[in-house]
């Protein structure tokens, strides 16, 4: 990080006249996420035992973390509230590559201000429930390491300002998701989960790599924002819409699509949504933090902030092929997920598909209603789902360790705080209406898609999601609140101690509160997002169409609770092995979504088999084909070593030999004359001067210089 | 007068009888006083070709050979001291000054 700040400073001096960071917070943004991240590399370095250490550093990490993020959002609420600008950066040089730059940086916009409180927050909350929950595990540093580089990476998905640094620490959240959902990997079932997790997730990075690569080579920059030189800028999205791809679709387009596939493998979406009920097999806290409220909206979150680029081009009033994709996938995936929900009996299981259909909601409402709609749906679910996920927690670990629904009943009586911020969970995930968050968000979306001028089709498909949801809340609270306690009659479920409780009632405030910043009356939240002006309109209720709308959600919604309560509460379930009053009904439609419309088990007839099949034949062409032309390659070679070898022996060892000898011999003759004795020395010198003499008497004589 | 052949006579018998001392004795003194000798020789036969030079009695260079004498006895003086030096530097060391002995350096 020194040497981060260090080039930093470098660089600001150098762009010194285009943008100067105005406040502490902008240019210091990168404490957030870099503070989480000493906290888990402090945390890997700790012997063992050090479970307080751990756990303190984890959640004062955080703690300073989430005042950052506050003082980041009051900076950019204070610019909001005094109209200026509310989108800030801080870009640098990372990489200098001749004439091209690779550049970093990090924003600090409404969008970015808002994820920051919202997941320091519920991490923070999480944390602290984590110390509880975790208590008798004994790799409990280990988890709170993994814990606090989840937190950073996702930190810096929030604020880069870059594709590529958006994508280092989108990898940095795959890993960690990897290393969680594997935490407990002496069981099978958890480190298949994890590595389930690890390569769906990687079918979709491959395209947003991709994605990457295309952006960079068409637009030579990676920035989102830089001044009008970024990537979602209109200069740049000009040349995109300029250049086409194939099928008709311009480069922005077929870009938008593949950083879509990305966002889809993070976010669970169909045809990738596999991973994320697979992912249950983690701790709950992880479940909570990571696959329900943070993790999976990256890929919501990471729309959103290339929303410029999906966007691009769109007639007003109109949608672009990219997002018209986000939408049908989207819904398809709302209702997906809400069908199959219906079905499953373990708790984790439901909340997960749940989740998998509430993402599809997001990204409808991304793509028919714009950033602000999906994402205030984005935040009031991680609130809400947190809330389940963390409140399905304290069940499994009131009833120890079950999460069968099957196996539990009448909870209300043992857990009554349990009880009780569940159902607000449950409710405000239904979008029970008025008082829960739920409503709101997602009533919001409903609407937008019903104004949505390409087709009506995710309309219906969401509102369907919207009955099956109400639905498959209430028979999951009828199952583990009510009815009558269907466990091992020894055990007895207890209330989960404080450090549990206490995040609960928390996140059940804001189920309740956080709707009332985005009524139609009073949309706080999309004026914020979208920095525009603000004021309390009651006559936006009177618009038309719009109470008939919500009023026709709500009739979807009771009918949905109602249903539930009368198929599963009214009827009290005595027993555990009694037959899911909808399995009686129709046992052919339960089991098709009870094994989740067999798409596991369609992936492993195609994907799977296809693979199989691959890796046969490239066992077989490695045997027969590759092998012999392999072996035929290598006989060859070691006939032409034989050849050589016999030269090599008789020709070239043989003369080598021979000058060995010669010198062996000259050496002894030299190493006697050399043998350090002075008189010899002295006789030879003795001779040579005699010689020498005779020579100059002989050669004088005969040439007449010399008399004798 | 003593004629010079006199003189050459007398340095060549003295400077045979150095090198016989030399080359056949195997204590290093001996050899050095052999050495010396056959130094003496050179001096003598110096000093003879001088004496008997045509230009022996001029100014100018006419003191050269007997220079030429002085400074080759000169040297011979700092050999002596340097050759003795080593020869009872290594008798402290190994207490033997026989030269067959003096082996070391082989390679």
């Amino acid at each position: 990080m020194i040497a981060c700040s260090a080039s930093l400073m470098t660089a600001w001096e150098a762009r010194e006249s285009i943008s100067i960071p105005t406040s502490w917070i902008v240019a210091n943004l990168w404490l957030i996420p870099a503070v989480p991240m000493a906290a888990a590399g402090l945390i890997a370095l700790l012997k063992q035992p050090r479970r307080k250490t751990a756990a303190a550093l984890s959640i004062g990490g955080l703690s300073f973390s989430l005042l950052l993020a506050i003082v980041a959002f009051a900076h950019v609420l204070t610019a909001w509230g005094q109209g200026t600008e509310t989108r800030e950066v801080v870009n640098f040089n990372w990489i200098d590559l001749g004439a091209t730059h690779l550049q970093l940086g990090w924003i600090l916009d409404p969008l970015a201000a808002v994820m920051l409180v919202m997941v320091t927050f519920v991490g923070l909350l999480i944390f602290i429930y984590s110390t509880g929950y975790m208590a008798h595990d004994e790799n409990f540093t280990r988890f709170f390491c993994f814990l606090s580089l989840f937190a950073g990476g996702m930190l810096g998905v929030l604020i880069a300002n870059s594709l590529l640094l958006l994508f280092m620490c989108w990898e940095i959240v795959g890993l960690t998701s990897y290393l969680l959902i594997g935490f407990w990997y002496h069981k099978p079932s958890a480190a298949a989960a994890a590595k389930k997790a690890f390569l769906t997730t990687r079918v979709g990075d491959i395209f947003f790599l991709l994605g990457m690569v295309w952006l960079f080579a068409q637009t030579g920059t990676l920035l989102f924002y830089n001044n009008g030189a970024g990537a979602m800028e209109p200069v740049a999205l000009a040349t995109l819409l300029s250049h086409p791809a194939a099928l008709g679709l311009s480069a922005a387009t077929a870009i938008g699509l593949l950083i879509f596939a990305g966002a889809a493998g993070k976010s669970g979406q169909l045809p990738l949504h596999v991973w994320l009920p697979d992912a249950m097999e983690g701790p709950t806290p992880v479940s909570a933090l990571i696959h329900a409220a943070t993790m999976v909206a990256a890929g919501v979150y990471l729309v959103a902030r290339v929303y410029p680029l999906m966007s691009a081009g769109a007639a007003a009033g109109g949608s672009t092929v990219s997002l018209t994709v986000v939408a049908w996938v989207g819904a398809l995936t709302a209702l997906f997920g809400a069908l199959v929900a219906v079905a499953q009996n373990d708790i984790k299981r439901i909340l997960a598909y749940s989740t998998v259909s509430q993402l599809g909601y997001m990204m409808v409402g991304l793509a028919v209603g714009g950033v602000a709609v999906g994402m205030f749906h984005l935040i009031t679910h991680a609130f809400f789902k947190a809330l389940l996920f963390l409140g399905a927690g304290s069940v499994i670990h009131g009833c120890h360790e079950e999460q069968d629904i099957r196996r539990m009943g009448r909870l209300r009586i043992a857990m009554p705080l349990t009880f009780l911020t569940y159902s607000v969970g449950m409710l405000a995930l239904s979008g029970f209406p008025i008082f829960f968050s739920g409503f709101w968000s997602k009533d919001a979306i409903i609407g937008a898609a019903h104004a949505w001028p390409i087709s009506q089709g995710p309309f219906v498909l969401l509102l369907l999601g919207a009955l099956l949801t109400a639905f498959y809340m209430m028979r999951q609270v009828a199952y583990v609140f009510f009815g009558s306690w269907r466990g091992p009659h020894h055990t007895h479920a207890h209330e989960s101690p404080l450090a549990m409780t206490l995040p609960l009632s928390i996140l059940a405030a804001f189920a309740i509160g956080l709707g009332l910043l985005g009524t139609p009356a009073w949309p706080w939240f999309t004026s914020f997002i979208e920095s525009k002006s603000l004021s309390v309109d009651m006559h936006a209720f009177s618009e038309p169409g719009l109470l008939p709308l919500m009023g026709f959600a709500i009739l979807l919604v009771f009918a949905g609770l109602g249903a539930g309560w009368w198929l599963y509460a009214v009827r009290p379930i005595e027993n555990a092995d009694q037959k899911d009053a909808l399995e009686q009904a129709s046992p052919t439609v339960f089991g098709w979504l009870a094994n989740r419309l067999y798409f596991d088990e369609l992936y492993e007839a195609t994907v799977l088999r296809w693979y199989a099949v691959l890796a046969w034949l490239s066992d077989w062409l490695d045997r027969r084909l590759w092998g012999g032309v392999v072996t035929a390659v290598s006989s060859g070679f070691r006939s032409l070593g034989l050849v050589n070898k016999s030269v090599d022996s008789q020709w070239i060892d043989g003369t080598f030999d021979k000058g060995c000898e010669e010198l062996v011999t000259g050496g002894g003759v030299l190493a006697w004359l050399q043998a350090g004795r002075t008189p010899g020395y002295l006789r030879i010198l003795t001779l040579g001067v005699v010689v020498l003499a005779g020579l100059a008497l002989v050669v004088g004589a005969v040439t007449g210089q010399v008399r004798l | 007068m003593t004629p010079l052949a006199a003189f050459l006579v007398v340095a060549a018998l003295v400077f045979a009888i150095g090198l016989a001392i030399a080359l056949t004795r195997r204590n290093a003194i001996l050899v050095l006083i052999g050495i010396e000798l056959m130094l003496n020789a050179a001096n003598l036969n110096l000093i003879a070709f001088w004496r008997f030079s045509p230009h022996a009695n001029r100014h100018n260079d006419g003191l050269t050979g007997m220079m030429f004498a002085i400074f080759s006895i000169a040297v011979a003086a700092a050999e002596a001291a340097v050759g003795l030096g080593l020869v009872i530097a290594y008798h402290r060391h190994t207490k033997t000054t026989d030269l067959d002995a003096m082996t070391r350096m082989k390679g």
